[in-house]
């Protein structure tokens, strides 16, 4: 098996670094080989600069498989929109030879060649299909007692026809994986819905995205849960942040903690919460930190 | 934190330029663009899916009804309101690539100057630090407190990768797309 290089993106090295930390934990705790990718840029962004000029998008995402290429090692994703960035530009260059030479041209000017050779890793997908919970599970050294509020995020799943993650709809794996750490995914209302960041929503419409992540908090509400668990950190930053701000606008305070899987992870496997970042969030998750201190 | 739009604020641009190409150019890009709308029978199982036109004015099925007749699209708001969730294009009984007609429609509007103007900060960030989202103070202090190296192993810490971003992007001519994007807003037009 091939070993793999970390790849960080904008979002998580830049806002929420305890994701970073609690990732480095967990991949070595797991004895997981996966390297710093140097160099790497912005995926960039597939909502956005995607759908600004596809020839830009496509050479930088290449130069970054390139980098990876280049150690002869997969790429591993923390975040669905670098996911979705990452593996849909390998994909296209892999099979469309005129975008490929296209890219190659412009690659050539910094010396660089996509050779195509190497696949792209989403941590949720790689930990699920090459770890395995029974793996996980053994290196649990406290099981949470949690009722968590999972959420997939969509480009984890969907273009469904580019991801090979079975059922879009009624997915289990993620849920599994939480399962696993002893923790209860609960089910709710909405589950599957969008957090309403993605697209380029969240940037130049805050009000219009605030209120499809305001309907995703008020449903995960009525759940009873103890925090919400995603996988992609524009994600977390909409569901965590998007908080605060929607407190500014509506006055609705939900305060629900929201944690990255690897910082749920990382509790798991014995870390203390300050070592991953979860006194980080925009929310305060106080209570939180004090209910995981005295599960000890 | 972006600060955000308030609503309403683009429909007051009213005095916006006409489209600078002549629209039969125009409407043939987004012709070529997404071929496959044409199949589209008009049922409503996209828009009956729809997180953002649960909240939004955002009526997804009205939205490729228009991108089929008229470059008027183009100037539409709803144009951006799309989270790019994929239910829609996961759920049509026409398999219509809506989400990829979406963005080649956008990508039209960028390269005919229309682009929202945090679009286009996001982009500038981009060009200039290799990251849509940059480091900031804060999030130094935060990294060191995680016992993080300061910089994060990307463009941020190593100036000559930053460098090859750059030159990518300006062989690209991102840069001048961006001189061109902007100079009007996007979805100015009253829907
Ligand atoms: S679901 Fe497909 S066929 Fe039906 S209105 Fe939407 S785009 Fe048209
Ligand atoms: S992809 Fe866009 S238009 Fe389609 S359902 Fe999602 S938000 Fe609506």
């Amino acid at each position: 098996m091939k070993g793999l290089t970390l790849f960080l993106g904008c979002v998580i090295p830049n806002r929420y670094p305890g994701i970073e930390m609690a990732t480095r934990l967990c991949l070595a705790k797991l004895n997981i080989d996966c390297t710093d990718l140097e160099g790497a840029s912005c995926c960039p962004a597939p909502g956005v600069f995607r759908s600004f000029d596809e020839p830009s998008w496509l050479a930088v995402a290449g130069r970054n498989i390139v980098l990876s290429e280049k150690l002869q090692r997969d790429i591993l994703t923390i975040c669905n929109g670098c996911f979705a960035s990452l593996a849909d530009a390998n994909h296209m260059l892999k099979s469309d030879p005129v975008l490929r030479e296209r890219t190659n041209e412009y690659l050539a000017k910094i010396g660089k060649e996509f050779k195509g050779n190497i696949e792209v890793r989403h941590i949720i997908e790689y930990l699920y299909r090459d770890i395995g919970t029974d793996i996980i599970r053994s290196h649990i050294e406290k099981p949470l007692k949690l009722r968590v509020a999972v959420h997939y995020g969509c480009h984890l799943l969907k273009p469904s026809k580019s991801r090979e993650l079975g059922d879009s709809n009624r997915p289990e794996f993620f849920d599994e994986l939480i399962e696993c750490l002893g923790a209860t995914s609960v089910d709710y209302p909405d589950k599957m819905e969008c957090c309403g960041a993605g697209g380029g929503v969240r940037s130049a419409l805050k009000d219009e995205s605030l209120k499809m992540a305001d309907h995703k908090l008020s449903r995960i509400k009525e759940a009873v849960i103890d925090c919400i668990v995603n996988a992609c950190p524009f994600c977390h930053m909409q569901l965590d942040a998007g908080q605060e701000e929607i407190k500014q606008r509506t006055g609705v305070d939900y305060n629900i903690p929201v944690l990255h899987y690897t910082q749920l992870m990382g509790l798991a496997l014995g870390f203390p919460p300050e070592a991953l970042g979860i006194d980080l969030n925009v929310t305060n998750n106080g209570k939180f930190i004090e209910k995981i201190e005295e599960m000890l | 934190m972006l600060c955000s739009l308030k609503r309403g604020t683009l429909k007051n641009v009213s005095n916006m330029p006409t489209i600078p190409q002549d629209d039969a150019f125009v409407l043939n890009e987004v012709k070529n663009a997404c071929k496959n709308i044409f199949k589209c029978m008009q049922c409503g199982v996209c828009s009956g899916s729809c997180p953002s036109g649960r909240h939004t004015s955002l009526n997804i099925r009205k939205l490729v009804r228009k991108a089929a007749k008229t470059a008027d699209v183009l100037h539409d708001e709803q144009l951006w309101m799309c989270t790019t969730c994929y239910n829609c294009q996961e759920r049509c009984p026409r398999n219509i690539d809506i989400v990829d007609a979406v963005l080649m429609i956008r990508k039209v509007a960028v390269h005919e100057g229309i682009m929202h103007s945090e679009h286009r900060k996001v982009s500038e960030l981009l060009l200039e630090h290799g990251h849509a989202v940059p480091i900031d103070k804060d999030n130094r202090e935060k990294r060191i407190k995680l016992g993080l190296n300061e910089l994060p192993e990307t463009v941020h810490k190593y100036a000559e990768e930053l460098e090859e971003v750059k030159i990518l992007l300006t062989s690209c001519g991102f840069d001048r797309l961006l001189n061109r994007a902007g100079k009007k807003d996007a979805g100015s037009e009253e829907i």
